[in-house]
């Protein structure tokens, strides 16, 4: 049962992450497609982990844990140097 | 029996608001109104996909690890921040101060105005010279 569970999980986040790549793509300002990718980071997070748990192996979660990472200090960046036109100042 | 199925309930749970959140960001009309979807449903999934993986490996697998309470933790305290990133990108890239309404404060925004000047400390009065 949880086999059907996580295809149908699987199915979701692969949905939503073709959503977020649609706006990603369409969006018409910057703003937007910063939420975009920050979004995409997050299910991508989702979709390891539900990976991790099909596998049975508990080795994903420090990735998804350093790409929740890498997202957050990607999007702070993006976002600072929009407003600022600096990262580092 | 009764743990596969709470585990297939957080799982479908989480997924389908994590697909609500990526619906609501297409479907929402505004940049402002767009903020919303992300930052809640979809936090809102993954915590759900989280619980389920931590029952899973926890009354199934027999193992139990911190590394989802982190992801959690860490989520959960980044959302907010990068929500507010992006307010600010979007209102520094497409208001003007005129759409704002007043801020309420003694000061103007932080992002159209400059930082209100601090008050030097006042300096030590001039040693009076003693009269000879």
């Amino acid at each position: 049962m949880i086999t059907y569970a996580l295809v149908f999980a699987m199915a979701c986040i692969g949905l939503g992450l073709l959503m977020n790549l649609w706006l990603l793509v369409r969006g018409p300002g910057r703003a937007d497609r910063v939420l975009a990718l920050d979004t995409m980071v997050i299910n991508v997070v989702a979709l390891l982990i539900l990976y991790g748990i099909r596998q049975g192996t508990g080795v994903y979660f420090e990735a998804s844990m350093l790409i929740a990472m890498v997202g957050f200090v990607s999007t702070v960046a993006y976002c600072r140097f929009i407003l600022r036109g600096d990262i580092i100042e | 029996m009764l743990v596969e199925i709470v585990v297939c309930v957080f799982l479908v749970i989480g997924a389908l608001f994590g697909l609500v959140g990526s619906f609501g960001l297409l479907k929402l009309q505004d940049t402002m109104q767009r903020l919303h979807a992300p930052t809640k449903a979809t936090t809102l999934g993954i915590g759900g996909v989280l619980i389920a993986s931590m029952l899973y490996f926890l009354l199934i697998k027999d193992s139990f690890s911190f590394h989802e309470l982190m992801i959690t933790l860490f989520l959960f305290l980044t959302a907010p921040i990068s929500a507010n990133f992006l307010a600010q990108t979007h209102i520094s890239l497409r208001m003007k101060q005129s759409d704002l309404p007043e801020s309420g404060g003694a000061y103007g925004w932080s992002l159209f105005d400059d930082p209100p000047v601090m008050e030097k400390p006042s300096e030590p009065a001039a040693p009076t010279q003693a009269p000879h």
